[in-house]
């Protein structure tokens, strides 16, 4: 299947930046769906007003990214672990 | 990922262009020099914030085209439908203007000469940006990988940093093919279709060179050529991609 409305995991860096301190997209992390290990930087991530990560393997919802006028939030709906090599 | 590109937060910094050149009619070059900029390896992306008068802010992400040199920088620009940032880049933008941004970012998509190779590039339209940087510093590094790169364009006067590849072309070990999908030069002898499974056999570094792949352009650009390497059995994880979604521009 070839759907070309999103881009990478690469297009979170800078918010993964914000969120942990240091580069993300090179660290792994795994579908708490389908248990693949897939680094960030390889999402799936589809940008309308808010930005939504899809695993690359199963294309379940792994993040979803929202700003409003309070902040951004950023909600792990299906991220087992992410490992911080 | 080099120690040396770490940092705590990502700031924005202050650039100031130092020059801008067109590489075609539709895409431009900004050199700019971002005094505290901690230095960056090739592949990686900054993020630029444009701040209207009215406060409202636009952000975008655009690829580095140069190696760490200091505190210059380079980005080329492709105008996109619709892309208001784009536009102002390309159109308004002059020597002496100052822009907000930040970076670098990305670990994921990246290049150091020295990594071993060899090195294969595939770039569609302006995802030749970040390919550029790696292609850039392998040669300002004098290191000896071999290196193939596949290119992607509409047309000949498309071919973005045309000069400089046909320059880059006469080295040693490293091969660049051009692919012009909708009109052709009088006398073309290159490959003249959208890049297919027949010339990502022939052009490409078979799998069992081991090659890393480094696919970038719009997103359904690079769902064909990875899905179609993988099927030609280069290895998942030796292809690396960066997708720039349905139009020209990273976003």
């Amino acid at each position: 299947m070839t759907d070309d409305s999103h881009v990478d995991g690469n297009a979170l860096g800078a918010l993964f930046f914000d969120l942990f301190g240091r580069e993300m997209t090179d660290q792994r992390g795994c579908c708490a769906a389908c248990g693949a290990v897939n680094q960030l930087g390889c999402l799936k991530v589809y940008r309308a007003p808010g930005d939504v990560a899809r695993c690359p393997s199963c294309g379940t919802v792994v993040m979803v990214v929202v700003s409003s006028s309070t902040g951004v939030r950023v909600s792990f709906e299906a991220l087992r672990w992410l490992e911080l090599a | 990922m080099a120690r040396a590109a770490i940092q705590r937060r990502l700031n924005w910094l202050i650039a100031e262009v130092v020059s801008t050149r067109e590489e075609t009619p539709l895409v431009r070059t900004i050199e700019l020099e971002c005094p505290g900029w901690p230095g960056h390896l090739p592949g990686q992306h900054l993020d630029v914030r444009l701040t209207a008068e009215d406060g409202y802010t636009a952000q975008r992400s655009y690829s580095i085209a140069n190696p760490a040199d200091g505190e210059k920088l380079a980005i080329t620009v492709e105008h996109v439908d619709e892309g208001e940032v784009s536009a102002y880049l390309i159109e308004e933008l002059t020597t002496g203007d100052r822009i907000e941004l930040r970076g670098p970012i990305g670990g994921y998509f990246v290049w150091e000469p020295g990594t071993g190779g060899p090195l294969q590039l595939i770039a569609g339209g302006s995802g030749i940006v970040p390919l550029m940087a790696m292609l850039r510093a392998r040669i300002e590094a004098g290191s000896d990988e071999l290196v193939r790169l596949l290119a992607s364009a509409r047309s000949y006067e498309h071919i973005i940093y045309r000069e400089e590849l046909s320059e880059i072309a006469q080295r040693d070990g490293i091969e660049v093919t051009h692919t012009l999908t909708r009109s052709q030069p009088e006398g073309w002898t290159g490959p003249s279709r959208r890049v297919d499974r027949a010339m990502l056999e022939n052009l490409v570094w078979p799998p069992a060179r081991e090659p890393t792949c480094f696919v970038c352009g719009p997103t359904g650009f690079v769902e064909t050529v990875a899905s179609t390497l993988v099927e030609l059995g280069h290895p998942p994880g030796r292809i690396r991609t960066e997708r720039f979604g349905p139009t020209g521009g990273p976003t």
